[in-house]
């Protein structure tokens, strides 16, 4: 039986020496091909005896199984020897810069993100969102709002006029939002509560002051709202939208012609090497206006001043935007440059939510 | 409105200190807005005498002074001033003293080989005046070692306040005072205004001439002569008083009606009689007439401003400013004393009108205290005979002082209403009073009666802010506001709110950067995109090229892409989601959203790459965003016709009309006209799209939030390539559309994969490469049956294109 032993020496021999396919085929063809040395055995098994089967079946069915086996891995040797030196071939350079994808470029301006912000906290406590047009009557804008006769801000000199028409009647460029909340109320029945986001104008150019700017205001109207549910308002406002545990507000008399009793607002703040942090520190900072709706208001829109009540409240939606992320000027807002709005403006998908956060 | 810590201790006795003062003042609704206080910004400077000043050896312009401080052993200080010498008393400030004229903090020094221990300051030096001149040269009397402003009167603190137009009351110290009082800071005094007693009759009349329904001008008019005065500068106490809060002191007479002005809100106006000729006259003025005012400048006058004539002409503006010719100088030995009520709109729009802005107009066109008038009269009668003599006459009076009584009947219960405040009834009763009102009656409702000089209260809203701005609005506590339903909040946003949100975010992610821009623009670019409608353009721009409301967003951003092309960034992307206005009227206002990309700001990549060649934007690049815009807003795009050529601002061969049907156009895509970009003066191509959302279609109301059942094909889609020859002029999106009508059953998807133009077609040709997708639904396709339907899509192609299969 020396030439089984012989032959899977030399066969397997040959398997481990054979560098490429080919030759391993030409081993495998000699071996167990048609003609091959193993399949020649395994024919003659048929001729044999039953005791002479016996005893070589399972030898030559050893060797056979052992070949097989051998020429499976050196395949698989091979195989994977032919990767690698493809692999070692194949080589890009992953220091190549790859174009910034459009997410990464494109920027949302901070008053729209703002905008965005506002709406999350007032419109989980139930508030909606009202608005109107930009070009307004002397009607909404002032009279219905208690301005008197003669008050300076409907001088030429404060507010945007369009000519007169031909029954003397000239319109004007809103000045605050609170001509949304005179629609507001002549539109719907109490209770109400509503935020008015929108562009306003005033004849007003300088460090501080656009031509154009944003405010929000908002106006609660029902049987019960006191000055006291305003200040928690406004409070859990402020603690929401500068994101901070707390804040210390002072709350001031002051005068607007459309309430009375009339707040003005005060945030505590620290300066800290030119950092404005709230919550915090010595200074006070002027942030918004409200009060009490006046009675005149309500009268002049059909509500009755002994059955209903509310409040009504105003920001510049610009200026807490730059107090919140310390832009230092308004005038670049309306600018479009673009150094700046890649800088100040927003990613696309910071999406303001109160359940994962208003700002990234 | 300023005044001095010591001028409101005249009219309210209190121990309290500035900072308390100012506290209270903050929290009764008076904002302060800035206190001076020379005293702690001068608390280093002491009075010092010079024992001895001897020639510097080391400088002819310099003395060595030894000075007495006042504490221990003298000390050696090098001074420069030409005035120091020996004996002499005046202001030392030691090393580490913050010298604010000249803003340096005082050391130790060696000059010219003398150690100087401190400085002899000038006037200049501690800001006092401008007299650098030599150092401060003090009396014999000044007590050597006290501080120099306490010596000198400095010590008292100028606190100003920010005064709302409604406390007209305010804008005098008595009324500021009364204030306090009531807040808990001390007592009011009263103020004694004794009758002025005379049996000689005024001998200059006055006459209120105007027609019956402008009697309001001048309600009352009351005039008064006192003989005899000596007119020349007031005493100190006055003029410290004056400068303190930046008035100049003129004469004793004039000072007069300044003090009056300020210390209990009284403006009046002196004439010199002797300059008055025959009786004076209340009225209108006239067009033509003129005045010079007491500012030396000339004003020309019309029938809109009231005047006080003479038998010479206009003689003062009123309660706005007096004229020159009939003021009071050194010379005045008879003076005629005015005190007037004024209509406060007629003097707000004088003074505007004139641009005069006097202390007179301020607190007229706020409202003065009419009850005030006659007293005000006799309290500057008083004064002046104190501080110049002289004999005064009765007083004559036109009009009358008008009655201004009223009464609000008050539930005490209306505070709580509107603040949420309980409040004890004495306290709110007690705060009433103080302030002046008149409380009747007793239980829950009273009857409130505002005194004369709170003209601004109307009703009980007025009360409920006078009561709690003294209570302090610290005491109205937060009360959580409780939600109108107890439920999880339901959504707010109307559809409009939620598409003008998510179209910014959408193009944002498309790599464009949102600009806000002016809503208005220049009147000539306003008529170039469809508006300058004469109903939109400003009377008073503040600009000449900010006049007309925008029609467009276009516009802006294309000037914003030019000015950001000018700084070196060419390749810009910006857009605006904002209001764009087609009328005046409120339904013309629209929602615009807006596109603009510049250079080679492709939405793949900005400008050049190694991955290729930088491609310049192109027409389609926009209408890559608006279609992108349009299915990220859910819009059904299915009957979107997309209509070659733009409106006029659009290149007519490379934009095209949005819309469906050809009612619901929506917007339009393109490149901008070279015209317009000239008349822009701007540099281009610039390509842009424009589309309006409150036009777009509204998604469909549906009654449940279930998607369509999903049914999936079982068997393999097919895919075959067709290419057709076609005139270069056939719109290759048409053939894809009515390519896939050829068999609607069959045919999901045609792609146009292929255009090209060259030698390989004729000229005048294009091929036009379509992948056709194919779904069988029922069963695999046999070759014969795919052939079939690719049939069909070729005779559809030759019917409606004259295409050519090519080969």
């Amino acid at each position: 039986m020396t030439d089984l032993s012989t032959l899977e020496r030399d066969t397997l021999a040959a398997i481990a020496a054979a560098p490429d396919e080919a030759a391993l085929e030409a081993v495998r063809i000699a071996a167990l091909g048609k003609a091959g040395a193993i399949s020649g055995l395994l024919k003659m098994l048929g001729a044999m005896t039953p005791d002479e089967r016996k005893e070589q079946g399972p030898l030559i069915n050893g060797l056979r199984d052992r070949v097989t086996a051998a020429l499976s891995k050196a395949r698989e040797c091979l195989a994977d020897a032919a990767l690698n030196a493809r692999l070692a071939s194949e080589r890009i350079d992953v220091s190549l810069p790859v174009r910034e994808s459009p997410e990464a470029r494109g920027r949302l301006h901070p008053i729209s993100q703002v905008i965005d912000e506002i709406t999350a906290i007032f419109g989980d406590m139930g508030f909606s969102i009202a608005e109107g047009p930009d070009v307004e009557t002397d009607d909404l804008n002032f009279t219905k709002l208690n301005f008197p006769e003669g008050h300076p801000a409907r001088e030429m000199h404060d507010t945007f006029f369009f000519a007169p028409d031909k029954d003397g009647k000239r319109k004007l460029l809103r000045t605050h939002t609170s001509p949304v909340q005179v629609r507001t109320m002549l539109a719907n029945k109490p209770p109400m509560r509503v935020i008015c986001p929108g562009r306003t104008y005033r004849c007003d150019s300088d460090q501080t002051h656009t031509p154009m700017f944003h405010q929000v205001e908002g106006l609660v109207i029902d049987k019960g709202s006191n000055l006291g549910h305003l200040k928690w308002i406004l409070q859990e406002f402020c603690k929401s939208f500068f994101e901070v545990p707390d804040v210390k507000m002072r709350f001031r008399p002051s005068f607007f012609p459309f309430t009375e009793p009339s707040v003005e607002v005060d945030i505590q703040c620290s300066r800290k090497g030119g950092e404005l942090r709230f919550g915090e520190g010595e200074d006070w900072l002027e942030i918004l206006g409200c009060g009490m709706v006046h009675p005149n208001v309500l009268r002049n829109v059909g509500i009755d001043p002994d059955v209903y009540q509310g409040f009504a409240w105003g920001m510049g939606i610009d200026r807490i935007a730059m107090l919140k992320y310390g832009m230092p000027d308004l005038r670049p807002f309306f600018e479009a440059d673009v150094r700046w709005l890649q800088h100040y403006g927003f990613r696309p998908l910071d999406f303001p939510t109160l359940a994962g956060g208003l700002s990234g | 409105m300023k005044f001095t810590l010591s001028w409101l201790k005249n009219h309210l006795d209190t121990t309290a200190s500035v900072a308390e003062v100012c506290a209270a003042l903050n929290k009764i609704g008076l904002e302060v807005e800035a206190v001076e206080d020379k005293a702690t910004a001068l608390a280093a400077f002491t009075i010092a005498r010079v024992i001895e000043a001897k020639q510097h050896p080391n400088a002819d312009r310099l003395r060595v002074c030894m000075v007495d401080t006042g504490a221990g052993e003298p000390v050696q200080v090098v001074c420069g001033a030409p005035n120091a010498r020996t004996g002499m008393k005046s202001v030392f400030s030691p090393p580490g003293t913050y010298i604010p004229g000249k803003d340096i903090t005082l050391g130790k020094g060696v000059i010219r080989g003398v150690e100087s221990n401190g400085m002899l300051c000038s006037s200049a030096e501690l800001e006092l005046s401008n007299d650098h001149d030599g150092i401060i040269d003090l009396p014999d009397d000044a007590p050597v070692g006290m501080a120099y402003a306490a010596w000198a009167g400095l010590d008292d603190p100028v606190i100003e306040i920010a005064v709302t137009p409604n406390r007209a009351d305010a804008l005098g110290v008595h009324g500021i005072a009364r204030d306090l009082a009531a807040a808990g800071l001390g007592t009011c005094k009263d103020i004694n205004v004794k009758p002025v007693k005379s049996t000689e009759p005024c001998p200059v009349s006055v006459s209120l001439a105007f027609d019956a329904h402008d009697r309001h001008l001048c309600p009352s008019f009351g005039l008064r002569l006192i003989r005899g005065v000596r007119n020349g500068p007031s005493p100190g106490w006055v003029q410290a008083r004056l400068r303190a809060i930046g008035l100049r002191p003129i004469n004793a007479l004039v000072d007069v009606t300044n003090f009056m002005t300020f210390a209990v809100n009284r403006p009046l106006h002196v004439f010199d009689a002797d300059k008055v000729h025959g009786n004076l006259v209340v009225r209108r003025a006239k067009a033509g007439e003129s005045i010079v005012a007491l500012d030396g400048k000339t004003y020309q006058l019309g029938d809109d401003h009231v005047v006080i004539v003479d038998d010479n002409g206009v003689e003062s503006l009123a309660g706005v400013m007096g004229g020159q010719s009939s003021g009071c100088d050194e010379n005045t030995v008879n003076v005629l004393v005015e005190s007037a009520l004024w209509d406060p709109l007629t003097v707000a729009r004088t003074g505007r009108a004139l641009g005069i802005n006097s202390d007179a107009r301020y607190r007229f066109e706020r409202g003065v205290d009419p009850d005030f008038c006659l007293p005000g009269l006799d309290l500057a009668t008083q004064m002046i005979v104190e501080l110049c003599g002289g004999e005064p006459t009765q007083f004559v009076l036109a009009g009358e002082t008008p009655d201004t009584s009223r009464f609000i009947d008050f539930p005490w219960s209306e505070v709580q209403r509107l603040t949420g405040l309980v409040l004890p009834v004495p306290e709110m009763k007690l705060a009433l009073v103080e302030l002046g009102f008149h409380v009747s009656g007793s239980g829950d409702n009273v009857r409130v009666s505002p005194p004369s000089w709170r003209g601004d209260i109307e009703g009980k809203a007025d009360l409920v802010e006078e009561i709690v701005r003294i209570a302090g609005l610290d005491r109205v506590a937060a009360i959580p506001f409780p939600r109108l339903v107890d439920e999880v909040p339901k959504p707010v946003l109307t559809v409009l709110q939620k598409r003008t949100r998510l179209a910014k975010r959408t193009l944002a992610t498309r790599g464009l950067v949102e600009a806000v821009t002016w809503s208005f623009i220049a009147h000539d670019e306003a008529t170039h995109f469809g508006g300058g409608k004469a109903a939109l353009r400003l009377a008073n721009p503040i600009a000449a090229d900010l006049s007309d409301m925008r029609p467009s967003l276009l516009p802006g951003l294309i000037r914003a892409a030019q000015r950001n092309a000018d700084r070196g960034f060419g390749d810009v992307a910006l857009f605006e989601v904002g209001q764009v206005f087609l009328g005046d009227g409120e339904d013309d206002q629209r929602m615009s959203a807006a596109a603009l990309r510049r250079g080679a700001a492709r939405a793949s990549g900005t400008g050049r790459h190694w991955d290729g060649a930088a491609r310049e934007i192109g027409a389609l690049d926009a209408k890559e965003d608006a279609l992108a815009l349009l299915s990220s807003l859910g819009v059904a795009t299915g009957g979107l016709q997309i209509v070659p050529g733009g409106p006029d601002w659009m290149h007519p061969g490379r934009s095209a009309t949005l819309q469906f049907g050809p009612k619901g156009v929506i917007g339009a895509f393109g490149e901008i006209h070279p015209r317009t970009l000239k008349l822009l003066d701007v540099k281009g191509p610039l390509v842009a799209f424009e589309l309006h959302l409150d036009g777009l279609p509204l998604p469909k109301a549906k009654p449940t939030k279930m998607k369509p059942k999903l049914r999936l094909a079982e068997f393999q889609p097919v895919t075959r390539d067709l290419a057709f020859v076609v005139d270069a002029g056939v719109a290759a999106g048409e053939m894809a559309r009515l390519a896939a009508q050829a068999d609607r059953a069959l045919i999901a998807d045609v792609a146009v994969f292929d255009i090209y133009e060259g030698d390989k077609v004729e000229a005048g040709k294009k091929s036009v490469a379509l992948a056709v997708t194919l779904q069988p639904t029922e069963k695999t396709m046999t070759d014969a049956e795919i052939e079939a339907v690719a049939g069909k899509v070729v005779a559809e192609m030759v019917k409606r294109f004259g295409a050519s299969l090519r080969g």
